[in-house]
């Protein structure tokens, strides 16, 4: 049986009819065609899959559609703001923080959550904060590196909050 | 990756809840979902109905007041973030090392309770520092302790048509702390291991409670080890004794990666350096 | 080569903004107008007969369009085929079908195939499927599985031996019986599972009207792809496009043609709607290929003075169910032709056992064959030491090829092109600060603390060449790399080569050593691969070969463009080519420096072809195919310090230092990310990784709760530099970086661990070392 729901996606209401099993990640790749937020286990392990929801990091395959009725939600399609880099990007972009890409758009939705609690995580912070986000290529050193180069930038222009 | 088929409720109230799952004997409730889901992700869980307990404000709630009552929904994020909840040291230890960021956002201390998943961190914290549990069913509220609430593996003392409501933590005075080992791959407990210890003016402990978790089929009390530092200045040869018996009487577990030998020893390990952060 | 502008520069990566802001193209992220959802039945034995399918209640499902089995689709899809026939082995090639017909051989064979409106209701009608299985016996341990009276899975492979295969140099017979001190040791390399995070996938259309079968799939090797599913499908493969998008790693499982992309094309020709499948990681632990799965006798002969005259190895390997595309190579010439590693060892031999069993299927895995090659010869260096209580440092500098020897023929026939290795081990040695760590540790000892220090000194063999020497180990393709370059009349260029990224960074890294060739900006340099429609023809992405070999074939392109518009330089400035200059860019007359054309403006005239030279045609563009005449080697030093924790056995990483020679760099950053990679890949094997199963071929390991690929707090900072030593095999001085990291960090790590053992006497313990073996070893030794 169809549920009506209805949640902001990166600023827009977006209503749609979901089966109660509809996990959130297929709807927002198959419903709602935003495919860059990605898939890469079926344990919940691997944060591929990582959006923010209601200003939290949160695994969305392990969230119903149905539960996210009413939720602000940001994917990573909404973090960059009118062709500006949003700078955790400029980060992984200056750093190198990426290779393959498939975990990248995961593992910048858990440095935005880390960043909003912490504006200046130690190495051990950041590395204890991606624990949920697995990456196969980087030997996340780059990853790292990337998210103090955001922290870096984030102190020295402390503009709008995303 | 694809569960099966299920209805869907969304009760608003704990009384409407219990109602939904007395119609309805294959229903489940849903809470973070960060148990539950992964298992019907696999399709290992197959519930008829969800009930999902997200809409009910009042399992949100959180009071600290010496002790400490939490809403069997409050997630194990918003918990940390009460400072007073710091006092209850195995409790915060035990939640700052569930899973990772993504899952402390969602997943709810209640959810674990009720979950009973013997690799999970709170069900220790939980008997180590004498937690109740308060289930609402209908035929109306009843307060468990947590040391006759963990029944077996992911088996509690609940009803199925009961809904866990809340945990209360007693102000007891005690010094706490939790001691995890860490499975590298699933992040749950090889061995866990949470202490409590009450101790009188002169620093001689007055009762103590050990749990362990991880290394057993569901979190049991170290009996021998609470004896063994029972009655005394906990000083680190006690410490030491009470150690070296934290694994007598225990059923333990054992696979691949870890063995009831290495569990049994791990438990030894994890039960001193607690009694040391706990004692110090 | 002169180092110019870009060669050398860590330039921020091209393929990055896309990929960052949700816009990249996975293979799931293909969307085509009705297009269906294929989910794939699996045999949850390792080994049974097939009584009996009935797919009637699964076919009645709501939304489902065809239910196939084995028997459905035989006349469609010929067997999986493999492509690697070890010459000289009594290679046989079992039968594998893409979905069985009769009989399952491992935990994931495919059984039937269901394809439907989408993915939850092909679930669904899975899970509706009744399959009767009679359960035969099954064999894992592939040492048991060629005893007599073990499980046999196939009537035409006696002992379940696919292949036994021996290489030898030197005289090692003699090496042992001149030796001061022989050591035997049973080794272990474990199986591994590569686990990239884009698990594999395939979107199959097929256009009945042209006959076009288009393949979106994640592979690192389109047009291996393509010729392999040309031939399994039936279909011509002038009419089979492989698109490979974005690929999400691969580690060499992305190498093999599987059965889950086969079926998809199968079923889409069949039906005429385009057919869409990813696989779960559940599926993906069972039925992509792993890695290593090595059992060793490793024998090893040496003089008082640390000479090691001799290495021996007796190896099993483990095949899994059915040869894999590449399979049969890997634990044979990748891996023998190794052992002689670095060293000066004159004699070796290897005896290999390729073994069938009821598991997954091995291939590549990160350094395939390298790896497991240079753990045994790093332990047999650390096993030498201590027999001998000699310094493990002192014994690699004994051995090692000098600086002065190169080019330098090896035991096994390869020559070694440039190297320094001494040099690059003094370099480790001086960052790590080897005498005073060694202060360090015997204090910590006194205090009962376990610090321990391994040393990995490698040399490896990659951008594997020529093609005539494919041919003679068997591997049924070439090991050349194609290249086109192409000016626009705009004086845009665009790139196609035949390797492809799956997060190396080719667009980046080409794009610099193009715009340098060519003397254009950066951003005029258009980079294409993945797409066999615009790339005709490529060998793909696998052993460290894309710069080696792929930047190689565009730079000897580009400079075949350069010449051609030299010609046409000439004649608009009408003078003789001879007297044109070429330089960042430009054409200058010698002499008369205000005769100058842009090269754009030749790109420009080549197309306009108003006025061409006698015999020039138009255009501005080259083809090349590059074979190169010989392998590249990197090598290099890794060193580990750990702390072991005495209580728990835990392993605290408290440095690692990599010194690696891979040639010139063009682009320092992407290397430095390929190593840190690699090294955790390694690092993993030593400490955290391996797939276990139990005696029924059950996968213990089959998850990501159970199976720890590291994350990010499980891992050291790496201390990475570099020591350059040009390659003179290629134009640009270049080797490889993509797996060195991988082949030194197994046996450092392991080597340190070890050594942080020493005072228990123990001298090795099977990978991984995990906390709880350790504790044992600790445990025993004490009571
Ligand atoms: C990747 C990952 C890593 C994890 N790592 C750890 C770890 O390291 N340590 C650890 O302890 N846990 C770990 N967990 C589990 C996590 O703590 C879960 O959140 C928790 O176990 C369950 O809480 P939940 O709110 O998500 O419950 P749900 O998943 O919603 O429910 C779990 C079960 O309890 C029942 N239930 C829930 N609430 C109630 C209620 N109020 N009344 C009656 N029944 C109820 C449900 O019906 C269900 O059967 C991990 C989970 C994931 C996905
Ligand atoms: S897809 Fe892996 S955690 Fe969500
Ligand atoms: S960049 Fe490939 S998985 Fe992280």
């Amino acid at each position: 049986m169809a549920h009506k729901v209805s949640m902001t996606v990166n600023g827009v209401t977006r209503e749609s009819e979901v089966e109660p099993r509809t996990l959130l990640v297929h709807h927002i790749r198959e419903g709602l065609g935003l495919t860059g937020t990605h898939i890469g286990c079926d344990t919940s392990q691997c944060g591929a899959c990582t959006i923010i929801m209601n200003g939290k990091a949160v695994k969305s395959c392990t969230v119903l559609a149905v539960q996210a009725d009413g939720a602000d939600i940001m994917t990573i399609e909404g973090l960059a703001k009118d062709g500006q880099l949003h700078p955790i990007q400029e980060g992984f972009w200056e750093e190198h923080g990426l290779q393959c890409g498939f975990c990248t758009p995961g593992m910048i939705m858990s440095a935005y959550d880390l960043l909003q609690r912490n504006a200046s995580p130690s190495e051990a912070e950041i590395r204890h904060a991606i624990d949920g986000n697995l990456c196969r290529c980087t030997g996340y050193q780059h990853i790292v590196k990337s998210i103090q180069w955001a922290a870096n930038k984030m102190a020295s222009a402390p503009a709008g909050d995303d | 990756m694809y569960p099966a088929a299920f209805d869907y409720a969304k009760p608003a109230t704990v009384a409407e809840a219990v109602s939904l799952l007395s119609a309805n004997p294959d229903a489940k409730i849903l809470n973070g979902g960060h148990s539950l889901l992964p298992a019907m992700k696999l399709r290992l869980a197959q519930p008829a109905m969800l009930v999902d307990i997200g809409g009910i404000s009042e399992l949100k709630q959180v009071s600290v007041n010496g002790g400490a009552t939490i809403g069997a929904a409050a997630t194990y994020d918003d918990l940390l973030k009460h400072d007073g909840l710091k006092a209850h040291t195995a409790l915060y230890e035990a939640m700052s090392k569930v899973g990772d960021v993504q899952v402390r956002n969602r997943g709810t201390v209640g959810g674990s309770a009720a979950h009973a998943d013997p690799a999970a961190d709170i069900p220790a914290a939980l008997i180590a520092l004498g937690a109740e549990l308060v289930a609402v069913g209908p035929n109306g509220t009843r307060t468990i302790a947590a040391d006759d609430f963990f029944v077996d593996i992911l088996t509690t003392a609940l009803e199925p048509d009961e809904v866990l409501t809340e945990i209360r933590i007693p102000a007891s005075g005690a010094s706490s702390a939790y001691e995890k080992f860490a499975h590298p791959a699933s992040g749950y407990a090889v061995c866990g291991v949470a202490v409590a210890l009450e101790r009188d003016g002169e620093g001689t402990v007055t009762n103590a409670r050990i749990a362990v978790t991880g290394s057993v089929y569901k979190a049991t009390r170290c009996s021998a080890a609470e004896a063994a530092i029972t009655g005394t200045k906990a000083t680190a040869a006690d410490i030491e004794a009470a150690a070296a018996v934290a694994a007598d009487g225990l059923e333990l577990a054992g696979d691949h990666y870890a063995s009831a030998e290495y569990r049994g020893h791990l438990t030894k390990v994890l039960t001193k350096r607690a009694l040391t952060r706990a004692a110090g | 080569m002169a180092v110019t502008k870009l060669f050398g520069a860590s330039i921020k990566r091209r393929e990055d903004p896309r990929l960052m802001t949700g816009r990249a193209n996975f293979t799931d992220d293909v969307r085509l107008p009705g297009m269906t959802s294929m989910a794939v039945l699996r045999s949850p034995h390792a080994h049974a007969k097939i009584v009996s399918i009935d797919t009637s209640a699964a076919k009645a499902m709501p939304g489902v369009v065809a239910v196939y089995t084995g028997a459905d689709l035989i006349d469609d899809l010929a067997p999986v085929p493999c492509a690697w026939l070890v010459p000289n082995a009594n290679l046989v090639i079992p039968e594998y079908r893409a979905v069985a017909t009769d009989r399952v051989r491992f935990v994931g064979d495919a059984v039937a195939v269901v394809v439907a409106e989408d993915r939850y209701l092909a679930q669904d009608a899975a899970d509706k499927i009744e399959v009767e299985y009679d359960v035969l016996p099954a064999v894992v341990d592939q040492e048991a599985a060629t005893q007599d009276g073990a499980p046999q899975l196939y009537d035409n492979v006696p002992n379940n031996i696919a292949f036994h295969w021996e290489l030898g140099g030197g005289d090692i017979d003699a090496a042992f019986a001149d030796a001061d001190v022989t050591i035997s040791k049973r080794i272990v390399n474990q199986r591994l599972i590569p686990n990239p995070m884009e698990t594999r996938g395939a979107v199959a259309a097929y256009n009945p009207g042209s006959g076009e079968l288009t393949l979106w799939v994640t592979t690192q090797n389109p047009h291996v792809h393509r010729l392999l599913i040309a031939l399994t499908t039936s279909t011509p493969e002038s009419q089979v496009r492989i698109i490979a998008g974005d690929v999400g790693g691969g580690f060499g499982c992305k190498i093999p043609t599987y059965a889950g992309e086969m079926i998809a094309c199968a079923i889409a020709k069949r039906l005429g709607r385009p057919v869409r499948w990813q696989e779960d990681r559940r599926e993906n632990f069972v039925t992509t290929t792993h890695g290593r799965d090595h059992i060793t006798q490793l024998e090893v002969a040496a003089k008082n003075d640390g000479t090691v005259t001799g290495i021996r190895v007796k190896t099993y390997a483990s095949m899994g169910a059915h040869l894999s595309t590449a399979g049969p190579g890997v634990p044979t010439w990748l891996y023998a032709l190794m052992l002689p590693g670095p060293y000066t060892i004159k004699n070796f031999h290897a005896d290999v056992y390729g073994v069938l069993t009821n598991n997954t299927a091995t291939d590549a895995y990160r350094g395939a064959g390298r790896p497991e090659a240079t753990y045994l010869l790093e332990r047999a260096m650390d096993l030498v030491a201590r027999e001998l209580k000699m310094d493990p440092v002192a014994v690699r500098s004994k051995n090692l090829v000098p600086a002065g020897e190169f080019p330098y023929t090896s035991a096994a026939g390869l020559l070694y092109d440039s190297g320094n290795y001494q040099g690059a081990l003094a370099k480790a040695l001086e960052v790590i600060d080897y005498a005073g760590f060694r202060a360090e540790q015997a204090k910590a000892r006194e205090e009962g603390r376990l610090l321990g220090i391994g040393f990995s000194t490698y040399v490896e063999v990659c951008g594997l060449a020529p093609s005539a020497a494919a041919g003679a180990m068997g591997f049924q393709g070439g090991l050349w790399e194609s290249a086109i370059v192409r000016f626009h009349p705009t004086g845009k260029v665009t790139v196609f080569t035949g390797t492809n990224s799956h997060g190396q960074g080719h667009k980046t890294t080409f794009a610099q050593v193009v715009a340098d060739e060519l003397g254009v900006p950066f951003e005029d340099v258009d980079i294409v691969h993945g797409d066999t429609q615009m790339v005709p023809m490529g060998m793909g992405t696998y052993g460290s070969r894309s710069l080696a070999v792929g930047g190689a074939a565009i730079v000897s392109a580009s400079r075949m463009v350069v010449e051609k518009a030299r010609t046409i330089a000439a004649h608009l400035m009408e003078v003789g080519v001879d007297d044109v200059t070429f330089d960042s860019g430009t054409f200058y007359v010698t002499g008369a420096p205000d005769k100058v054309k842009t090269i754009q403006e030749v790109a420009l005239a080549s197309y306009l072809a108003w006025n061409m030279p006698e015999g020039v045609t138009p255009g501005l563009e080259a083809t090349y195919f590059y074979d190169p005449s010989n392998n590249v080697y990197p090598f290099g030093t890794h060193v580990c310090v750990v702390e072991v924790d005495k209580d728990t056995g835990q392993v605290a990483f408290k440095r690692y230092v990599a010194i690696d020679d891979v040639g010139y760099v063009v682009n320092p950053m992407i290397v430095d990310g390929q190593v840190h990679g690699g090294i955790t890949q390694g690092l993993a094997q030593a400490v955290y990784e391996s797939a276990v199963y139990d005696e029924a071929g059950q996968l213990l390991t089959g998850s990501l709760m159970d199976y720890a690929i590291p994350k990010a707090a499980m891992l050291p900072w790496f201390e990475v530099d570099r020591t350059e030593t040009p390659s003179p095999t290629n134009v640009m001085g270049i080797k490889g970086a993509g797996e060195t990291g991988t082949i030194a960090s197994t046996p450092a790590v392991a080597n340190a661990i070890l050594d942080a053992l020493a005072p228990y006497g123990v001298d090795h313990i099977d990978m991984p070392l995990t906390p709880q073996k350790i504790w044992r070893l600790i445990h025993e030794q004490k009571g």
